[in-house]
Order: C-alpha cells, then sequence, then structure tokens
C-alpha cells in the first residue's frame, strides 16, 4: 500500500523580550545559575499577581500578522491545568478561545492560530546516588512564549523543514527571537498521521481518525530523522491490518525509532478556564496600523525584489538569509548606483568572495569596488607585445605546453603579467596567450 | 438529584493527582455531588439579558512595560527554603519520564 504522511505542526518560540511574560525577572535564561532569577509570580507562590508584558504581546501580534492572521479584537488569557515537576503553579498561563491571532496563512499552509503564553521550568534528567531524578530550575518558568499552530497541511517531510525554515527566518526577521533550536528558543511538535493514498480521489479531504505526537525535536536533522522514523512504524502497523494508538512520543535517536511517552486521552483533560488575575486585552484597528508600521521587509518580499534585479535564485538565498546581510546588500546597492557598478556585482563579491565580511561598512565595499573599476589595465597591443617578449624567452615551457603539458599554461601567464607589472587582465592574458601560440 | 459516577470521582482523583480509597471515593462522591447540586440553583435565575464574563473588575489592557524588575527576585536560598532536596540550586524530583518501548 502507499501512504501519504498527513502532519500537522506546533512551533513554540521563545520571545527574546528584556524581562518575563507575567513578572520583572530577566527573562534571558541560557547559562545561568539555577533558580537565581525567580520570584513569586513565575514560582507560582500563593498570593502573587501576574502582569501581562505589553511587548510580548505586540511581538506575538506581529509574528500573527506575518503569517497573515486576523488579529482578534477581544482577547484573554486562561489557565490550563496539569500535573508535572516543571509547572510550579499546576497551570500555565495561556490561551484557550480567545487567542490574539487566528485564520492566517503562509503560502499552502493553513495557520490555526498563534497565540501567547509562558514557557514553563527547565527538567534536567540524571542520576543521583543511584537514583534517577529530575533537577528542576525555575529560571525559564515564566518566559514569553507564543505557540503557533498549523492545519495538517503538510504531506512530506521535506515540506515540513521547508516550511519551519522560513518561520525561523521570519522570526529573525521581525527580531523577536533567535529562534535557536539547539537553545531551545524554537521548539517543535509534530502531529503525524497515515492516509491511504489511493483513497484520496474518493475520499478527498478526509483525515485518519488518530494522530500521533511527536515531541521534543530540538534540531531540523532530528526532526526529519524523528518523522520518517514515525512514518515508517505507522506505515508497517497499517500494512499488518493493526491500528494506532493515539498518544505522545518521543524520538529515540541510538535506535532510529520513536517510543511512546505517555497517553493522550487523560493527559488531554486540561480543565482550561478564563485566568481571573489578568484583565481582558481589547486590540483596536489602530493599534494594529501602528504594530504593521513597525514592520521590516520580510523574506518573501526581499526575494521578490532581488529576482525583479535579475539576482541568480542561489545569490537570493544566500543574501536573505541573514536580514543584515540583505540590508548590507541593499545599502551598498544604493551606494553603488552613480558608478556604474551592477546589483549582481555587489552579490557576486558578496557571496563568492565574502568581502561584506572585509568591510564592516557598505560604503568600504562600494569604495573597493570603485578602485577596482579604475584599474587602468594594460592594452591589447601591450599584452600582444608582452607575450611575444615571453614566449622568445620561455622557449623550452612553450614546447612542453605544446607537448601536452597543460599546466605550464599558468607559469606563462604569470610571466606575462609580471612582464605587464601586474596591469593585465588574466583572461584577456589567456585567450591571447593560447591562441598566439597555436598561431605559431 | 443527579449525582456524579464513581468513574467520574477517580478520572477527577487522577487529574488533580490524588489516590482515594474506596471509603473516600464514596464520600467525596456524595459531597462533590451536593455541591454541583447546589449550584444549580443558579439555573433559577434569569439571565437572557446578561453576557457571559470571567472578570468582576471591568478592567481591560493592565499591561507592564518590559522592563527587569529585579528588586522581585528571590535569592537562591529563599527559592530553595521550602524543601530540602536540592542539588546544585535545583530542586531534586523523582525522575517522571517513562521510556515505554
Amino acid at each position: 500500500m502507499n501512504f501519504e504522511p498527513i502532519i500537522g505542526l506546533e512551533v513554540h518560540i521563545e520571545l527574546s523580550t528584556k524581562s518575563k511574560m507575567f513578572c520583572g525577572c530577566p527573562a534571558e535564561h541560557f547559562g545561568v545559575s539555577p533558580n537565581t532569577q525567580v520570584c513569586p509570580v513565575c514560582l507560582g507562590l500563593p498570593g502573587a499577581l501576574p502582569a501581562a508584558n505589553k511587548l510580548a504581546i505586540e511581538n506575538c501580534i506581529r509574528f500573527g500578522l506575518a503569517l497573515n492572521c486576523e488579529v482578534s479584537e477581544f482577547s484573554k488569557f486562561d489557565r490550563k491545568h496539569y500535573f508535572y515537576p516543571d509547572l510550579p503553579k499546576s497551570f500555565q498561563i495561556s490561551q484557550y478561545d480567545l487567542p490574539f491571532c487566528i485564520n492566517g496563512k503562509y503560502e499552502s499552509i493553513r495557520i490555526k492560530r498563534v497565540h501567547m503564553e509562558e514557557d514553563t521550568g527547565k527538567l534536567i534528567h540524571t542520576n543521583l546516588n543511584g537514583k534517577k531524578v529530575s533537577l528542576v530550575d525555575f529560571n525559564r518558568s515564566g518566559v514569553p512564549l507564543v505557540e503557533l499552530v498549523t492545519e495538517p497541511d503538510f504531506r512530506s517531510v521535506d515540506a515540513v523543514v521547508k516550511f519551519l525554515k522560513e518561520i525561523q527566518l521570519t522570526v529573525r526577521y521581525l527580531g523577536i527571537s533567535t529562534a535557536d533550536m539547539e537553545k531551545g528558543s524554537m521548539r517543535l511538535e509534530a502531529n503525524i498521521s497515515l492516509r491511504v493514498k489511493e483513497q484520496e480521489s474518493k475520499r478527498v479531504n478526509e483525515l485518519p481518525d488518530y494522530k500521533v505526537e511527536l515531541k521534543n525535536i530540538n534540531s531540523f536533522r532530528y526532526l526529519t530523522k524523528a518523522l520518517d522514523a514515525e512514518i515508517k512504524r505507522q506505515a508497517e502497523l497499517l500494512e499488518d491490518g493493526k491500528k494506532i494508538k493515539q498518544e505522545t512520543r518521543g524520538y529515540d535517536e541510538d535506535r532510529d525509532r520513536t517510543f511512546s511517552q505517555r497517553s493522550k486521552e487523560e493527559a488531554q483533560d486540561y480543565r482550561y478556564f478564563p485566568e481571573p488575575d489578568i484583565p481582558p486585552i481589547r486590540i483596536g484597528e489602530l493599534k494594529i496600523k501602528n504594530l504593521k508600521f513597525k514592520f521590516p521587509e520580510l523574506p518573501s518580499q526581499k526575494r521578490g525584489k532581488y529576482q525583479k534585479l535579475g539576482l541568480s535564485a542561489n545569490y537570493i538565498e544566500v543574501l536573505v538569509q541573514e536580514r543584515a546581510r540583505a540590508d548590507y546588500f541593499e545599502t551598498a546597492l544604493a551606494l553603488a548606483k552613480q558608478y556604474n557598478i551592477s546589483e549582481k556585482e555587489i552579490a557576486g563579491v558578496m557571496v563568492n568572495q565574502n568581502l561584506d565580511g572585509k568591510f564592516a561598512e557598505p560604503a568600504g565595499l562600494v569604495k573597493k569596488l570603485v578602485e577596482l573599476q579604475n584599474v587602468d589595465y594594460a592594452s591589447q597591443a601591450d599584452v600582444e607585445e608582452a607575450i611575444k617578449k615571453v614566449v622568445l624567452d620561455n622557449g623550452k615551457a612553450v614546447k612542453d605546453y605544446q607537448a601536452g603539458k597543460e599546466q605550464v599554461l599558468g607559469f606563462l601567464i604569470g610571466m606575462v603579467q609580471k612582464e605587464l607589472k601586474g596591469k593585465g587582465k588574466i583572461e584577456l592574458i589567456k585567450e591571447t596567450l593560447i591562441s598566439y601560440i597555436h598561431g605559431r | 438529584m443527579s449525582g456524579l459516577t464513581t468513574d467520574e470521582i477517580l478520572h477527577l482523583s487522577r487529574l488533580a493527582n490524588l489516590t482515594l480509597s474506596k471509603k473516600e471515593t464514596t464520600t467525596l462522591k456524595d459531597q462533590l455531588s451536593d455541591v454541583i447540586n447546589y449550584f444549580k440553583e443558579l439555573k433559577k435565575l434569569r439571565t437572557d439579558d446578561v453576557s457571559p464574563t470571567s472578570q468582576t473588575t471591568g478592567l481591560e489592557d493592565v499591561l507592564r512595560e518590559d522592563q527587569v524588575d529585579a528588586t522581585r527576585i528571590l535569592t537562591n536560598d529563599e527559592v530553595l527554603s521550602g524543601t530540602d532536596k536540592t542539588h546544585n540550586g535545583a530542586f531534586v524530583v523523582p525522575q517522571v519520564i517513562d521510556k515505554d518501548l
């Protein structure tokens, strides 16, 4: 049987705000000693009163707008209850029925929602005195976390990876998070099920009656392997006519297989209710307009622009991968206009020679290109003169070349260039030299 | 008078991470059923013209600027003062992940 995967994604992105989501503790927690950036609010101590971070909410909405979402005019926070040692209050402040952003679309992928919540503490699983324990660090507890949920619109692992790379890039362009998977500031969960391909024509849009949630995916490489392993596992079960259990699974890289983490039904009963400590939030048209006003150009827009300039796909992708680099390119382009330096030339020296790494300012790079342009190249006549002399003086080398020793050509070009005091254009010397020798 | 079933009580106890004895299950089943039935009194009220709310203060948009407030941060000793199970500044709990392969 031929199966096709049906995949939906949940992406968590930690926002790079200065302070946490509901209290004034520092949000940057990477490499900080355990439990040194916590207060009564993020430790869930009784009587503490959370107050929502305005910038975090704005950045959540900007992200939603970048994914073409509708922004909810009226929104609120809710409590999501479950027991786990990394959750000090035994509930997480999240959003349930009124998330900040809904109904987006990114290329062919429908975005169900983009909502705001708080991160949990961090668990480190280890052995202490022969006992299996977890160490709990609450520095991460309460760090602003945006959750993006897609509809199950992916039909291949490649499409998933492509989408996620674009999300990562978009987040970085917006400047709202580092979206660094290794450091955990971007985390993924994938819902995955299989359906028989042939049925598609008869049962369009019908989704399988189960889904398996793959959790704790922390790199693109890991993601590909975990999805492939899970697709293989499900295909084998379906081939055998077995039903697939709805559950949460993790991925064991050493054994290249997924494993069951907990059964879903019970855990799913989160008993959401409105967070009584945080008043609701109203987001008017004006506010949305202001947020849009501060929008940078997004990767897709830059790609479109560069295509119009006639740059090759390869150049475009390299330039777009970093917003700073794309901005550098555009500044250099504006400066270079008056000197008649082409966009391809600038892109070329950036991509092929990393010249932007050598010149911190685009102006420096343009100056260098102008200098190169102004070099007085030796004339065709001078080149021919020098070649005549070199050929006469190096009879043996010329014979060797004629006998098939190609590498001698480099030596001869070098000699001609020396004769021209470095002012020859290599391509011109090479062409003229070859035709001269062959013509003799 | 309708009430909760024993299964519902057991489900709730699992969600609350509580282990109940048989006797406790019976007691709680009756007590919780009473509470829920008492709430049914609210059904007598006319609420046709009242829109649902989860807030009583009438406030909106109570937000804070993104600024660090170090004055509220507790020392590591204070944080860990409620437990004697610690290691290098962290709380120690029994491991919870089960790899059920």
